[in-house]
């Protein structure tokens, strides 16, 4: 019995359900519900044979699998932090340089850095390992100048695979410094200037404070998926220094312990969730918009 | 700003500290302004090209100590490039650029005894209130006490006690521009430059800020250099101000010399209005000379009046719409007076007084403002009448070169 401007007020209202509906109920099928049922796994007890799971509240397995797999945490998050800081240290220079001097070209230059991107990661990782190998270019050449013992290696050592973190995570470094950079007021650097900063003083000053919240968005982005990489372990780390997210992918597709599996996933989850709850804390949440 | 851009600064940056000893001046020039001041700020011959185009040419200005002295042009006219040479974020491509006495062309921004308000305030989104106006002293290692103790007086002389712990994005147009003016004014410069401080506000608040920046700076005493392509804002607060096109000083002066007596075309127009009328140079009887315009009447200019160097005997007559008395065509005119007769074209009531548009015989236009005094009997549109004023407030100026309206853009 609703007249008829009622019911225009009614779609109306409704519109903004509407148009995100699609998106919606995307994220509840392919993102919440897994979420959920990953959680909920957590809790149960599988058997490895039938993989049948039976919700059994099980709360232990969370400390189970923290205290099992202890080293391989701290492996992770050993290797992901180094790796990290080295994609900072060899980020900021890069994207200081083009958002400052990169003129007209800022743009080439910054695809010029993401090109090696567009291939497939795994194919990166691949050649690494060949440039890496015993037999590859860097070693052969290294060792035929006797610069080099000849039994030195590099593959399945923990610095191929901290290499191989820092160089497939590093556009997760650069873009978002350079962001950072790119939008400070160049006129702001120019009243640093006026009010007696040198260029070094204006860097520390004014440069370096506004560029805090890029700086801290790129750790974000480049530490949490390399704390939980197993790609670059499996292949350029061979057997020693296992990471955490080979242990999980081993429980899943190798032990069928799917329980295991999915409470050391939701640990990886909640520390990830820190980080960014931390951000959130020191720098604001409109902040991480900008960024990610 | 551009990398190497220092490179020739070197020289100052190993004597960071003491710039005081690098002079290239010869000593101190004691050189003595209008009436008898103390030269502040000299360019000499300084002359800035982009990609081979002039924006500056062969300027020579001095700017007097405790002045408070505006650079007004329309864009591109050079007035921004300049101010950018003296603050060091430009350096001339030849000339000499002395700061009381020295020699400072090459040197860096942060070496020079000058402060400057940023056209976009550039406050530092990072930094409160007190942090930004503390920043230069910080720099000059001010001790902590006597931070605190000026940025206080500062804060009070901008009329923003209290605003120390705000954060600049909290505060409006009108208080951004404050702090910028305070951040400035706290290290004491010989010199501070403002770039088109009050664009960005709204007409009331740029009318009531005029006014209180000139009585700031009477209270300071430091030189103000401010650059506005805003005719009006420089008449209401400069000491003395120049009118520059396409890089060149045009008119220099008090804003009344300049207004009432223009050197040239262009500022006669762009200073206010201006009705010119094309005529040639009749015959000179002592102190005035008479002028016969294109349309057949004849007007008497003060011989003083007339532009220096005439090329030609054709010359551009001038009198301000305000200097017009409007009366009745029968009416008599008195002696030294200039006349035309016409008829009101359009008649426009704006409050403080009428403006009427009122065609010659020849076609041409005169702009007339009449205050309203509350005479009750106004013309109206259609009415014939005589337009007369003082021989003493005609001018007469070298007719503009074509082409004159090419502005470069603003670099």
């Amino acid at each position: 019995m609703s007249s008829p401007p009622r019911r225009a007020a009614w779609r109306k209202g409704l519109a903004p359900y509407l148009l995100s509906s699609p998106a919606g109920l995307w994220l509840l099928l392919l993102f919440i519900v897994p979420l959920l049922i990953m959680l909920s796994i957590t809790l149960k007890t599988c058997s490895p044979a039938s993989g049948q799971c039976v919700m059994t509240w099980n709360w232990g397995e969370l400390p189970h699998v923290v205290n099992l797999y202890r080293t391989q945490f701290v492996t992770s998050l050993i290797f992901a932090a180094v790796a990290t800081i080295i994609d900072l240290v060899i980020s900021f220079p890069i994207a200081y340089w083009i958002a400052f001097y990169g003129g007209r070209r800022k743009n080439f230059f910054l695809i010029m850095l993401l090109v090696p991107f567009f291939v497939s990661f795994i194919i990166r990782t691949l050649v690494w390992e060949f440039i890496l190998s015993n037999n590859g270019v860097v070693l052969t050449f290294l060792k035929g100048n006797h610069l080099l013992p000849s039994g030195f290696h590099v593959l399945g050592t923990g610095f191929a695979v901290v290499a191989g973190l820092a160089y497939n995570y590093l556009p997760f470094t650069a873009l978002p410094l350079y962001v950072a950079l790119e939008r400070i007021d160049r006129r702001v650097l120019n009243a640093a200037y006026d009010l007696y900063a040198n260029r070094r003083v204006a860097f520390m000053r004014v440069i370096l404070p506004l560029t805090v919240p890029g700086i801290f968005a790129a750790f974000l982005l480049t530490f949490i998926p390399a704390f939980g990489d197993y790609v670059n372990q499996e292949i350029l780390g061979g057997t020693a220094n296992t990471m955490i997210g080979t242990v999980i992918q081993n429980l899943f597709l190798i032990d069928s312990d799917y329980a295991g599996g999915a409470s050391l996933s939701a640990v990886l989850l909640v520390i990830s969730l820190l980080g960014i709850w931390l951000y959130a804390k020191l720098l604001g949440s409109r902040t991480i918009e900008e960024y990610l | 700003m551009d990398e190497g851009r220092y490179a020739r600064r070197i020289q100052y940056e190993m004597t960071d500290g003491q710039v005081n000893t690098v002079n290239h001046s010869d000593g101190p020039t004691g050189d003595a302004g209008t009436d008898g001041a103390k030269v502040n700020v000299r360019l000499e011959h300084v002359t800035k090209t982009f990609d081979d185009v002039p924006a500056v040419d062969d300027l020579n200005l001095k700017i007097n100590e405790g002045e408070f002295f505006s650079l007004l042009g329309p864009s591109g006219c050079g007035k921004t490039t300049t101010l950018r040479m003296i603050g060091g974020f430009e350096e001339p491509t030849s000339g000499r650029i002395m700061l009381g006495g020295r020699d400072v062309t090459y040197m860096a921004p942060y070496h020079r005894d000058v402060n400057t308000v940023f056209q976009s305030y550039a406050l530092f989104p990072h930094l409160d209130v007190f942090e930004n106006i503390a920043f230069g002293l910080r720099r000059r290692k001010v001790d902590k006490a006597e931070v605190r103790r000026r940025v206080g007086a500062i804060l009070e002389v901008v009329d923003l006690p209290d605003f120390e712990r705000r954060r600049v994005n909290q505060l409006s147009g009108g208080q951004q521009q404050r702090i910028a003016l305070a951040r400035a004014l706290v290290n004491e410069p010989k010199l501070l430059l403002l770039d088109e401080p009050m664009s960005a506000l709204d007409a009331k608040l740029r009318h009531q800020m005029q006014i209180e920046l000139k009585s700031i700076q009477s209270r300071v005493g430091i030189t103000f250099l401010y650059v506005t392509h805003d005719q009006e804002e420089a008449m209401t607060m400069s000491d003395r101000l120049v009118v520059m096109r396409q890089g060149r000083i045009e008119g220099i002066g008090s804003p009344k010399d300049v207004y009432d007596n223009p050197s040239t075309e262009f500022v006669a127009t762009f200073l206010g209005a201006s009705n010119l009328l094309t005529g040639e140079v009749a015959r000179r009887d002592g102190s005035v000379t008479t002028i016969d315009l294109t349309n057949g009447s004849t007007l008497s200019v003060p011989t003083s009046r007339l532009p220096d160097q005439l090329t030609s005997t054709t010359v551009k007559v001038g009198v301000r719409p305000e200097k017009i008395s409007i009366v009745a065509a029968n009416a008599t005119v008195g002696p030294n007076q200039n006349s035309l007769r016409g008829r009101v074209r359009v008649s426009t009531f704006t409050g403080v007084g009428n403006q009427y548009l009122v065609e010659m015989a020849s076609g041409a236009d005169i702009t007339v403002y009449a205050q309203n005094i509350g005479e009750e009997l106004a013309p109206r549109s259609g009415d014939e009448v005589l337009l007369s004023w003082p021989v003493e407030h005609t001018f007469a100026v070298r007719p503009m070169e074509s082409g004159l309206s090419g502005e470069e853009s603003e670099s």
